[in-house]
């Protein structure tokens, strides 16, 4: 079994609990051992670094201290934890007077050799693939999926360590190993809004609009995410959005551990389907010819 | 028994200043073997270079040592003074008492004692110099060129001129190179096939030429003046004698592939010319795709052929050929146009060359601009610049060099055909550095209305017909977004795939992104490490017409320049083996950076072999030593360096002042009772085991 | 293992003295194309440096055969420095990274040999250098002056009497006799 430490952050336990769930489960179902890290503070998001350099640093290296003491890889589901980590880590690894700083204020000793992981480059290691192929039980060929990588998954290029950040593969992968179908779409890094919605929402607003369009006419049935941030702002605005664009909109935007937990059939409660705000029920029982019933709840 | 002659030079003030001359003259004078010391004001002025001569003549000296300047400013003329009255030039050594003496250290004591050292240094080396004389080397006057492109059209025009035969070796089926493929030329707009047709002619009309094409070098050997060269000749599968060229066996070929010659945008038969002009303007038959190969069937081509000249049972051809120089002229490639994946991989965007072909009067469209998937004309393009190169993620942080200046020629010649087409051009900076070039892009903007705009493209999607692009205006700080019909992409210029294997084959280096390297950046630009083997065009950077057809012509010089000598001279500082201590390891060739070392048998007299050594071949020998430090038996010398000369030098660094000594005095008695003749090195050695605590700087 | 033999078993006022005299001497290989030509390039540009360096031209660092280094020391240097060209610069392609290698070997054995490294050095000198050169060259004679006179290889009594060990026999004798070893081969092996 493999062991990895894991941070959920603030957002999978609260408006992403599905994504919290649907993780766990898979990961479950794959044998990987995920421990969260116990204590865990916020990783500062982005308030931190807008307000101090050093605050930035030290709330995500206080995370990793536990996984370095333990000898484990951090996997960082949420987009924004992860590039906090990452980029805390990656600074430390490079500057040693910033790792005296930061560990004069955390008051441990961080060497820095914790490797953070978010669940796509988790399941694209090496023989996951294989893996998940071959727990595979429902047929999704029926489904076209529009993979959304937002911006903080594949960017900054070099510190996200994506092999292509402009045009990232990684969920695209993932999602043909389950047998559902994927769409060469334009939309998938760009932004979704989301810091705006409370501040400039008819930005947010657009940026959604684009976004939801470009899905829909490209023949999407669902779009797969892996940011909660990204999932809220494209999953809540559906109404609004069909409104303005004089057409109805009405997709489905699932975290992608919840396609993979339906694809290799994972008791559907386990994956909290219901919390979705556009319900996807249907969608599976059509094209996948699934019994929703117990998702439901 | 060795008779040295030690001149020691004033430089004016400027070894005098801070060396006391005299005294170091004096101190030559004692020194073991020294019969002669004088100092003069300027050595290398007459009179001072007619004192060396006396001396030489007079003295009957054996070795000179001219205490002056650097080697590297004045030995080359001491060395042609002495030779004048044939006093073997390599048996003079200078000691360098101005730029690592005078002009460092200001203290004159210490400048004087350091002087004194390096005399003394030099008077041991040269007692152990060798005459040496030059190496002739015999040169075959006939020169290779590689590739049939304007760069080596031209190169083995201008040698041809010159009176001498070449031999040209082009890999397609015709010569022409990526030149034949161009519409139209910047600045001027002149058409690319009227002025290079004619050449391609003159090539194959002119006497001494010799034309291989859909031929390969297959192996070189040897060195400058003297290459063997092996050609393969690819199987054309038609007679090139019998084969007038009527054509009618294209036309009967019913087996169609992408043209090559039209980036893909045309079609060709499977016995195809490449284009109509093709020198030599005879079919080859593309075995890969020939019905008649891959599966046995239609011959149509045998059938229809008046003259007889189809042979399907053609093999690949060897030729040997002697030259004395290798012109490389292997050019370049376009990188694919799907570098970047989110730029998406639609028919509707193609690169500059596909753009060339598209709008070109012989082109698959008849000049007839119409875009891939629906043959409607466009009227919109974005042009987008620099995509793959100066782009260190992509791995090529260089600049492609010619995309700026074609990319403002096609936004002219879409506009020409499209007029009211909108022309939208993506850069990151033009660089149009050349006579009339910046010019040429302002009339780009200015009259033809081409809208320029600073920024990179993000993403390109279709929409329908359309296709959109996304991209940045740095100058306004805006997000762009444009509808087009077309994408033309200046890809990046990269070396032709597998040219490493050529490179290699010549002796030339080549950098990281496979361009050729030449032996100095901008004192040797067409030469390379190779001796005889010269750089034109493309093959060592992105180049334009112009620069490659310079660099052509600069290359053709270099080779009428080595013919026009009887023999090659060159400096005899090359490595020698004892063949009776050569333990046959070839360690040594495995240092040579030159290929000069060679397996030589070494048979009795029965012609039984008794070992293998090693051989130098003076010819590629460069001198550099390597060999010589790594042999493990000692059995390689570097003339002019040899071990025992560096030895002496290394052995004679203390012989300096003693603790015991009252300072500055110098101790004549000590070196008076080393006879130069009887001091042997071994002796030596064995007597002065003790090494250096007595010695002490005072 | 550093400095078996470094230090002069003299009486303190000699010792004395003789620290007070005492200046090191340094032998230099430079290549004749970057390194000889930098050193040229301080003089034309009349920047000063330490008068105890000795230069030796070679045509490339490539050149430069170990044995050279160790005979320096056992002729009365306290130090040798080897400079040629920088990587890829080399004239001659490839000389500087075989001077490179073998360097790095030779450095290893001579601390295997109990020598103070700072006695060995080797440096990149472009022939645009001057003073990089110049502040090579203070730089090492510091570091030699630091690691003081060199008083040689413990070498064993060479007289008639005694019979001349093999290389191979003086190597199973510890790292002195190992160098010891070399300085014979150097002598044998030459023609």
């Amino acid at each position: 079994m493999t062991k990895y430490a894991y941070y959920p952050g603030c957002s999978l336990h609260s408006v992403a609990k599905e994504y919290d769930l649907s993780m766990k489960a898979v990961c479950r179902a794959l044998g990987i051992d995920l421990i969260e890290i116990p204590d865990w503070i916020c990783c500062g998001s982005s308030p931190a670094h807008t307000t101090s350099h050093l605050l930035s640093l030290a709330l995500p290296i206080s995370n990793c201290i536990w996984a370095e003491n333990q000898g484990l890889d951090i996997i960082a589901p949420c987009a924004s934890c992860f590039s906090r980590l990452k980029i805390a880590n990656l600074e430390i690894k490079k500057d040693g007077k910033i790792r005296q700083k930061v560990n004069r204020i955390i008051e441990e000793e961080y060497k820095g050799t914790v490797d953070i992981l978010n669940p796509l480059q988790l399941f694209n290691r090496m023989d996951m693939h294989g893996e998940i192929k071959n727990l595979v039980k429902i047929d999704m060929s029926g489904i076209k999926v529009a993979c959304y990588y937002g911006c903080l998954l594949s960017r900054p290029g070099d510190i996200a360590g994506e092999d292509d950040c402009e045009h990232p593969k990684k969920m695209d992968q993932i999602i043909t190993t389950i047998g559902a179908s994927t769409c060469d779409w334009q939309c998938k890094t760009e932004c979704c809004g989301a810091s705006l919605a409370i501040t400039q929402p008819k930005v947010a607003f657009r940026l959604v609009c684009e976004v939801l369009n470009s899905a829909m006419e490209n023949g999407a049935d669902c779009i797969a995410v892996a940011c909660p941030l990204c999932q809220s702002n494209l999953d809540m605005r559906q109404s609004e959005v069909s409104d303005h664009l004089g057409k109805d909109i009405h997709l489905p935007v699932v975290y992608f551990t919840q396609l993979i937990g339906l694809a290799i059939g994972i008791n559907q409660e386990a994956l909290g389907l219901k919390h979705l705000i556009t319900a996807p029920f249907s969608l599976f029982e059509e094209k996948c010819n699934l019994s929703m019933a117990i998702a439901k709840g | 028994m060795a008779r040295i002659g030690v001149f020691v030079c004033w430089c004016g003030s400027n070894i005098a200043e801070t060396v006391d001359v005299k005294e170091v003259a004096k101190y030559a004078g004692c020194l073991p073997g020294v019969v002669i010391s004088i100092d003069n004001k300027y050595m290398c002025s007459d009179p001072g270079q007619r004192l060396i001569l006396d001396a030489i003549q007079k003295e009957k000296l054996t070795g000179v040592v001219v205490a002056a300047c650097s080697p590297r400013m004045h030995e080359v003329t001491y060395r042609r003074t002495v030779a004048q009255i044939g006093f073997n030039p390599y048996m003079l050594e200078m000691a360098n008492l101005r730029e690592h003496c005078s002009w460092v250290h200001p203290d004159k004591r210490m400048a004087t004692e350091k002087a004194k050292d390096l005399v003394r240094l030099m008077v041991e080396k040269v007692k152990r110099n060798q005459p040496l004389y030059n190496v002739q080397i015999p040169v075959t006057k006939k020169a290779l060129v590689i590739g049939g492109g304007i760069a080596g059209i031209q190169a083995a025009l201008d040698i041809a001129q010159g009176g001498y035969e070449v031999i040209l070796v082009e890999k397609s089926p015709s010569i022409g190179g990526h030149m034949a493929q161009l519409d139209e030329t910047f600045p001027t707009l002149d058409c690319s096939q009227c002025i290079l047709t004619p050449r391609m002619v003159e090539v194959a009309q002119n006497t001494r030429i010799r034309l291989y094409t859909y031929s390969e070098v297959e192996a070189v050997d040897g060195y400058i003046g003297n290459f063997q060269v092996t050609i393969r000749k690819k199987a054309r599968s038609v007679d090139i004698k019998k084969c007038t060229g009527c054509g009618q066996c294209i036309q009967k070929c019913p087996t169609k592939t992408k043209s090559e010659f039209d980036a893909g945008m045309g079609i060709r038969k499977a016995i195809y010319v490449p284009f109509p002009q093709a020198v030599p303007n005879k079919p080859v038959i593309d075995r890969d795709i020939c019905l008649k190969f891959t599966k046995d069937r239609c011959g149509a081509c045998q059938k229809v052929c008046p003259t007889g000249a189809i042979n399907y049972e053609q093999q690949d051809e060897f030729v040997t050929e002697d030259v004395g120089a290798i012109i490389c002229a292997t050019g370049y490639e376009l990188t694919e146009t799907h570098i970047y994946p989110e730029y998406g991989n639609d028919p509707d965007i193609i690169s500059g060359l596909q753009f060339e072909r598209l709008v070109s009067a012989s082109g698959p469209t008849l000049g007839e601009l119409k875009r891939p998937s629906d043959g409607n004309a466009p009227q919109s393009i974005v042009f987008l610049q620099c995509v793959g190169s100066r782009d260190p993620l992509a791995g090529r942080p260089y600049c492609s060099k010619i995309c700026c200046m074609y990319t403002a020629k096609h936004t002219m010649l879409y506009r020409h055909k499209v007029h009211n087409g909108k022309a939208y051009v993506f850069y990151m900076d033009i660089r149009a550095g050349g006579k009339n070039y910046d010019e040429f892009v302002r009339r780009a903007i200015e009259e033809d209305h081409a809208i320029y705009i600073r920024g990179r493209v993000s993403r390109i999607y279709r929409k329908g017909e359309k296709l959109i692009v996304l991209g940045a205006d740095t100058l306004l700080g805006a997000q762009v977004e444009i509808e087009a019909d077309m994408i033309v992409l200046a890809t990046a210029t990269v070396a032709p795939k597998g040219i490493e294997k050529l490179a290699q084959m010549l002796g030339v280096s080549y950098d990281l992104h496979n361009f050729m390297c030449e032996a100095h950046p901008k004192l040797r630009p067409v030469e390379t490490n190779s001796a005889g083997v010269y750089l034109a065009g493309a093959c060592q950077a992105p180049k334009d017409i112009p620069e490659s057809v310079a660099q052509a012509g600069a290359a053709a010089s270099k080779v009428l320049g080595l013919f026009g000598q009887k023999e090659l001279s060159r400096e005899p500082i090359v490595a020698q083996v004892n063949q009776s201590t050569c333990a046959g390891c070839f360690t040594c060739k495995e240092v040579c950076a030159y290929k000069a070392i060679e397996i030589r048998e070494i048979k009795d007299k029965k012609g039984n072999l008794i070992k293998f050594v090693a051989e130098v071949n003076k010819g590629k020998c460069q001198g550099c030593g390597a060999c010589a430090a790594t042999c493990r038996s000692n059995s390689i010398e570097l003339c002019g360096f040899t071990d025992s000369q560096i030895f002496s030098q290394i052995n004679h660094l203390t012989d300096g002042v003693t603790i015991e000594e009252p300072p500055g005095e110098v101790p004549m008695d000590a070196e008076e009772t080393q006879g130069v003749s009887e001091e042997t090195e071994k002796e030596r050695l064995i007597e002065k085991p003790a090494l250096a605590g007595q010695k002490v700087k005072n | 293992m550093k400095k078996i033999k470094d230090k002069p078993q003299e009486s303190e006022d000699l010792l004395l003295e003789k620290d007070r005299l005492w200046q090191p001497r340094i032998v230099a290989f430079l290549c004749n194309w970057c390194s000889y030509a930098g050193a040229d390039l301080a003089g034309t540009s009349r920047i000063k440096y330490n008068p105890q360096i000795r230069i030796i031209r070679v045509p490339c660092s490539g050149r430069v055969n170990p044995l050279f280094i160790l005979r320096a020391f056992i002729d009365g240097a306290d130090g040798v420095l080897v400079s040629g060209c920088h990587p890829g610069d080399c004239h001659y392609s490839t000389g500087n990274y075989f001077a490179r290698r073998k360097f790095a070997l030779l450095k290893r054995l001579i601390e295997f040999c109990g020598m103070d490294e700072r006695r060995i050095h080797f440096s990149w000198v472009s022939a645009a250098e001057g003073s990089k050169w110049s502040q090579v060259v203070n730089d090492v004679v510091n570091a030699v002056y630091q690691a003081g006179p060199f008083t040689g290889f413990d070498l064993p009594v060479f007289s008639k009497e005694t019979e001349i060990e093999t290389p191979a026999d003086l190597c199973k004798q510890g790292p002195e006799r190992f160098a010891y070893s070399i300085d014979l081969m150097s002598r044998t092996g030459k023609k």
